[in-house]
C-alpha cells in the first residue's frame, strides 16, 4: 500500500517539466475542489477563490488510504490554506502538504497555473 | 560566571537546559553540552513515529537555533571520555580539554542485550537511536527484497511493544518475545496483560508469552529463535528491546560510586559522590533504582537546575512516581501508583473486563475503602486524570469505590472528580512537565495567561503526551468564570459568536451565502470544516435552502447527498416514511440493487441502505429510483431520518391508535428539514412502545384518550429515554409541540448537540421546556410554529433537484477530466454479497 503513497512527491515550482492542461476553469467549483486524472496519478486541484489561489495535491488521503481529499472542504487554519479530508477530518495545509491537526505524514504538493480558461498542473515527469 | 558541562544529549540533558535557562540566576552560568549523537537531543519516546513519517527534525526537542539563541554551546558528535576531577575538567576523545564549575551527567542508558549465543549475528539490532531505526530499516528492505517477512522483538515491556510497533510499520510481520508470562510485566497484571495481547493480535502481531531463547539460528545471519523449551521460532530480523544499562563508565573510570548492576549513586539532592558532579536521567542510581520513564528524569533535571542556583532544600520526593499512560499500538493503556500491590499491603481490588469492547480496568482500595492505591486501565484511559489525582491527593473515595470504574449507575451522571476547582492547589495536573492545579489558575489569575493556549505556553501544561488536557481546559473555564470572565464557546477562529447568536444574525439581517456571512461577521479568515457547514445549517433552517445550492460548505455527506463509507463509496437510503412499504416497492427497490450490485442492508430505521455505490453511479441510481416514485432519505443529513412506527391498531389486536398513519405523516411533515444534528422520531400504538418511541428525539405512545409525548430521547453512545413533554393530547397538538419543539431546538442548540444533550443543558430542564412549548411563557410559540410551517412548504427533493439539472450532476464524477472511475477501489466477497476489502 505504501507505493501507492510513494508515487506522490511534492513537486517544487522549479522541478516542473510537464505542465498538463487539466480541465476548465469552470470545471472547478468555486472554493472546492475536484479530482483530475494524470497518468496514474489522482490529484485533487482546489479553486481558492476567496484568495484568488489556486493549489493541488494528492488525492490520497494519507490516514486510511482512500482517494477522497478532493471532496474534502477547504479554509484556512490560523492563515494557512488548507483542506480538511471527508472521512475523519484530518486537515493538511495545502502550501506545505503538512497535516496540521495530527501526526500523519505531509501530503505531496503541486503547482498550479491558469492560462486562460484552462488549469495546470506541474509535475516533474 | 560558573561553568556548567553537561555530557550526554538526550531529553533529560535538554530538559535540564530548558529549565536552567529559563531561571533568573541563568545569566551567571556558561553551559556547554556534548553529545556523541549527530544531532540534537530528540523525543525517544516517540522514536517509532520515525517510521510513519515524521523526520529526525520532527522529533528533535528544539528549534535549531534554540541553543545558540539561549547561549548555549552545543556538541554534537562529539564524546567525552574522561573526567579529571582534581582539575575539573573533561576531555573528548582527541584529548581536547574543558573546565568545569558543575558537571551534569545525563549520560542514559544503552540497550541491555543479554548474553545469548549467538546475539552478534547479521539481522540482530537494538532499538535506542535514530540510527539504529535506520540500520532496522535497510535491512528490512533486504530481507523483504529476498520474500521474509517475519522478525521478532525481544522484549514484551512497554518499549519492546513500541519496537514491535516500528517493526510493523516496516511492513514485517512482528513476533513479541516476552520471558515473563505477561506482557509489561512491571506494570501490568495478568488480566490486563491478557486484554492488551488480544488488542495488539487483532492488529496482526503474535504474542510469544513465558519463552526463554537458548540460542540464535543461522550461520552468518540470524533465522530464528531456539527457546529452552523445545520449540523455535523462524524469523529473519531480530530486535533486542530487553532492558537498559546506565551509561556510567566514565564515572566508574573517574571513581565515582556506581552501583553493582550499574547506574551513578546520587543522593536526593541528584549529588553523586562528588559535590560538584550531578547524575540526571537513566543513568542516575538513586534509591538503588534506576528509572526509565522521562518524568522522574525530567524531575531529576529540575532538582539539579534548582541545587545550581542555591536552592539547597530541594530534593527528590521519597516516593517517585512512576504512573504512565501512553498509547501502545493503538491500544491505550495506563497505569498509576501501586498497580500491582508491590507493598504487600492487605487490599481490595475491584477489577471490570469486558472482552467486547476490549476494556480492563482494575483498581486497588485499601482495606478500609477510604484510599484509592493504585489501578490498571486498558482500552480506554479516558478516566485516568481523574483516578490520578484521587490517588495522588488522597482524596476521600465515594461510598461505592467501584463507581471509580464502573460510573455512577442510576443518578446523575457527572465526572468522578466532581468539581475540578475542589483539588488541592497542589495536586499535579501534568506530570509530564509537573503542572501543578495552583500553577494553572495562578496564571490566569495574576494575568500572565488570558486563555488556555496562554496558560498551555507559559506553564507548559499538557505539551508532554497531552493527556491531561482536557482537564487543564476545565481548570482554565472554571478559573475565568470565578474571575467573572466570559466563557464563550465560539463556533471557531473564524467567527466570534456561538451557533444561536450567528442564528439570530443571520435571521435578523437575511444573510444568503457563506461569504457574506463571513464577510460580515467573520474575523477575517476563509471559512473551515467547521463554520462552513454550521453555516449551510442555518442557512438551510433560516431560509429552507437544500444542499445542492452551496454544496461545497456542506459536510461530507451533504456534498454529495449519500452517506461517505469506508472506501470512499456511498451509501444510498430512499425514504420508506414510517416502514410502510409494497411488495411491488421492494421489487423495484431489489432489481435496482441487483443492477449496481450494492451490499444491501435493512437499517434501525425500517428502511433499505445500499451500499458500495460509486459517485459516478449515484446519479443514475437515483434517476431510477425517482422513476419508481421513491425520494431522497436524509440519511446523509443532519436532519429527519426516520419516523419509526409499530403496526398499530390497523392490525395489532391491542393497538389503540393508527400508529402508522401518524408516523407517516410526521415523516412526511419534518423530512428534509436540516437541524444541528440528526433527528429520529417514533410513534407506538400501545404502551408495549414495539416502536422504541422513547429513544428518538420525539417519540409519541397512544394511550386511553389520546398520544404522550415525550420528547429529547436518545440512543447511542449514551442512551437515554425520552421525556414526558405532554399527556394525552390530540394528533393535531402532538403536530403544534413538536413543531414548537424542534424549532426551538433548532434555534438555540449548539452544533452538532443531539436534543438530549441540548435538554441536558437547558437551564430549568424538561420543566423549562414545558413552559416554552406547552405553556408558551415566553410567547414564542405563534412565532415558531410560522417559522415550522415556512420550512414545512418549502420542503423539495434534493435529489429530483440535482438528477433534473445537468450543471448540478458535474459534481458526481469521480475524475473531472475523464470518465473512469476509481480504479483502487477494491471489494471482497461477504456471505452473498461484496464488501470494501479492510483498511491496511
Amino acid at each position: 500500500m505504501n507505493t501507492m503513497l510513494d508515487s506522490y512527491k511534492t513537486t517544487p515550482l522549479d522541478q516542473v517539466n510537464v505542465w498538463f492542461e487539466a480541465a476548465k476553469i469552470s470545471d472547478f467549483p468555486k472554493d472546492g475542489g475536484a479530482c483530475i486524472k494524470y497518468k496514474n496519478k489522482q490529484i485533487a486541484v482546489f479553486n481558492f477563490a476567496r484568495e484568488g489561489k489556486w493549489y493541488a495535491c494528492q488525492n490520497l488521503c494519507p490516514h486510511k488510504m482512500e482517494m477522497v481529499l478532493s471532496r474534502g472542504m477547504i479554509g484556512d487554519d490560523k492563515g494557512i490554506a488548507k483542506v480538511a479530508c471527508p472521512m475523519h477530518k484530518k486537515t493538511f495545509s495545502l502550501e506545505t502538504g503538512e497535516n496540521l491537526n495530527g501526526d500523519l505524514a505531509s501530503i505531496a504538493t503541486y503547482p498550479v497555473k491558469i492560462e486562460g480558461d484552462s488549469v495546470f498542473v506541474g509535475f516533474s515527469e | 560566571m560558573k561553568k556548567v558541562v553537561v555530557i550526554g544529549n538526550g531529553m533529560v540533558s535538554y530538559k535540564f537546559c530548558e529549565k536552567l535557562a529559563a531561571t533568573s540566576d541563568f545569566k551567571e552560568f556558561s553551559v556547554t553540552v556534548f553529545g556523541e549523537e549527530p544531532r540534537r537531543a530528540y523525543d525517544r519516546v516517540h522514536l517509532s513515529e520515525y517510521f510513519t513519517g515524521k523526520t529526525a527534525e520532527d522529533l528533535s526537542m528544539s528549534t535549531a537555533d534554540w541553543y545558540a539563541d539561549n547561549n548555549i554551546e552545543l556538541h554534537t558528535s562529539e564524546m567525552i571520555t574522561e573526567i579529571n576531577r582534581e582539575q575539573k575538567t573533561v576531555a573528548n576523545h582527541r584529548g581536547v580539554t574543558y573546565p568545569y564549575d558543575y558537571l551534569i551527567l545525563a549520560t542514559g542508558s544503552s540497550a541491555f542485550v543479554p548474553p545469548i549465543p549467538g546475539v552478534e549475528k547479521e539481522g540482530v539490532f537494538v532499538y535506542r537511536t535514530i540510527e539504529d531505526l535506520e540500520a532496522m530499516a535497510s535491512y528490512a528492505k533486504k530481507i523483504k527484497a529476498e520474500g521474509k517477512v517475519e522478525a521478532a522483538v525481544l522484549g514484551g515491556g512497554l518499549l519492546g511493544l513500541e519496537c514491535a510497533n516500528a517493526v510493523k510499520e516496516l511492513g514485517l510481520n512482528a513476533h513479541v518475545v516476552e520471558f515473563a508470562p505477561r506482557l509489561m510485566p512491571r506494570q501490568l497484571d495478568k488480566g490486563a496483560s491478557d486484554m492488551l495481547q488480544s488488542k495488539i493480535e487483532d492488529l496482526g502481531l503474535q504474542v510469544h508469552l513465558s519463552k526463554q531463547t537458548q540460542y540464535l539460528q543461522g550461520n552468518k545471519s540470524i533465522e530464528g529463535l531456539q527457546f529452552v523449551d523445545d520449540t523455535e521460532l523462524k524469523v529473519s530480523m531480530l530486535v533486542v528491546s530487553a532492558g537498559i544499562r546506565p551509561r556510567d563508565e566514565i564515572a566508574r573510570e573517574c571513581g565515582l560510586e556506581v552501583g553493582t548492576r550499574g547506574g551513578i549513586v546520587v543522593d536526593n539532592h541528584m549529588k553523586t559522590t562528588d559535590e560538584s558532579i550531578f547524575a540526571i536521567g537513566e543513568c542516575a542510581l538513586l534509591n538503588s533504582m534506576i528509572y526509565g520513564l522521562v518524568a522522574p528524569g525530567y524531575d531529576m533535571a529540575e532538582i539539579a537546575v534548582q541545587q545550581l542556583c542555591n536552592e539547597t532544600d530541594a530534593a527528590m520526593p521519597e516516593v517517585i512516581d512512576m504512573s504512565t499512560q501512553l498509547k501502545l499500538i493503538g491500544t491505550e493503556v495506563a497505569s498509576f501508583g501501586d498497580a500491582l500491590n508491590e507493598a504487600k499491603q492487605e487490599i481490595d481490588e475491584i477489577v471490570y473486563e469486558n472482552k467486547r469492547t476490549g476494556i480492563y480496568k482494575k483498581i486497588n482500595i485499601s482495606k478500609d475503602g477510604s484510599t484509592l492505591l493504585g489501578g490498571i486501565l486498558i482500552g480506554d484511559s479516558s478516566d485516568y486524570n481523574a483516578l490520578f489525582q484521587i490517588y495522588n491527593t488522597a482524596m476521600q473515595l465515594p461510598e461505592n469505590p467501584e463507581d471509580l470504574i464502573l460510573g455512577s449507575r442510576g443518578g446523575e451522571g457527572g465526572s468522578l472528580l466532581g468539581d475540578v476547582m475542589d483539588l488541592p492547589d497542589d495536586a499535579q495536573i501534568c506530570s509530564c512537565e509537573s503542572v501543578t492545579k495552583g500553577q494553572i489558575c495562578g496564571a490566569i489569575e495574576d494575568g500572565t495567561a488570558e486563555d488556555l493556549g496562554g496558560v498551555i505556553s507559559c506553564t507548559k501544561a499538557g505539551t508532554g503526551c497531552g493527556g491531561c488536557k482536557p482537564m487543564v481546559k476545565d481548570l482554565v473555564d472554571a478559573t475565568l468564570k470565578s474571575l467573572g470572565r466570559e466563557v464563550k464557546d465560539t463556533i471557531c477562529e473564524h467567527f466570534d459568536y456561538n451557533r444561536q447568536e450567528l442564528f439570530d444574525i443571520v435571521k435578523l439581517k437575511g444573510l444568503k451565502t457563506f461569504d457574506e456571512v463571513l464577510d460580515s461577521h467573520g474575523t477575517g479568515g476563509h471559512g473551515c470544516e467547521i463554520c462552513k457547514p454550521l453555516v449551510a445549517s442555518l442557512m438551510a433552517t433560516i431560509h429552507a435552502d437544500t444542499a445542492n445550492k452551496e454544496y461545497t460548505i456542506q459536510d461530507s455527506n451533504d456534498r454529495f447527498l449519500a452517506n461517505i463509507q469506508r472506501n470512499g463509496t456511498y451509501s444510498v437510503v430512499p425514504r420508506v416514511a414510517g416502514g410502510e412499504i409494497t411488495p411491488q416497492q421492494l421489487i423495484d427497490l431489489g432489481i435496482i440493487g441487483k443492477k449496481y450490485d450494492l451490499y444491501t442492508k435493512i437499517t434501525g430505521g425500517q428502511r433499505i441502505d445500499f451500499f458500495g455505490a460509486t459517485l459516478n453511479q449515484l446519479p443514475s441510481i437515483w434517476k431510477e429510483l425517482i422513476d419508481k416514485g421513491f425520494e431522497s432519505g436524509h440519511a446523509y443529513g443532519k436532519s429527519l431520518r426516520t419516523v419509526k412506527s409499530c403496526v398499530g391498531s390497523t392490525w395489532c389486536r391491542y393497538g389503540m391508535d393508527e400508529s402508522v398513519s401518524f408516523a407517516i405523516e410526521l415523516e412526511e411533515r419534518y423530512k428534509g428539514i436540516r437541524s444541528p444534528h440528526k433527528m429520529k422520531g417514533g410513534v407506538s400504538g400501545c404502551i408495549r412502545e414495539c416502536a422504541e418511541a422513547r429513544c428518538k428525539d420525539f417519540g409519541i405512545i397512544a394511550v386511553e384518550g389520546g398520544w404522550n409525548l415525550y420528547v429529547c430521547g436518545n440512543g447511542g453512545a449514551n442512551p437515554k429515554h425520552a421525556e414526558l413533554l405532554a399527556e394525552q393530547i390530540d394528533n393535531e397538538t402532538v403536530v403544534k409541540y413538536i413543531d414548537r419543539f424542534l424549532m426551538y431546538y433548532m434555534r438555540t442548540a449548539a452544533p452538532l448537540q443531539r436534543t438530549a444533550a441540548w435538554l441536558d443543558k437547558l437551564e430549568g430542564g424538561i420543566d423549562y421546556l414545558k413552559q416554552v412549548v406547552v405553556e408558551d411563557t415566553l410567547g414564542l410559540a405563534q412565532e415558531l410554529e410560522t417559522e415550522m410551517s415556512e420550512l414545512v412548504n418549502k420542503f423539495e427533493c434534493e435529489w429530483k433537484q440535482a438528477v433534473e439539472d445537468p450543471e448540478m450532476m458535474k459534481r458526481f464524477s469521480h475524475f473531472v477530466n475523464s470518465n473512469d472511475d476509481d480504479e483502487n477501489l477494491l471489494f471482497v466477497p461477504l456471505r452473498e454479497q461484496k464488501m470494501p476489502q479492510h483498511w491496511k
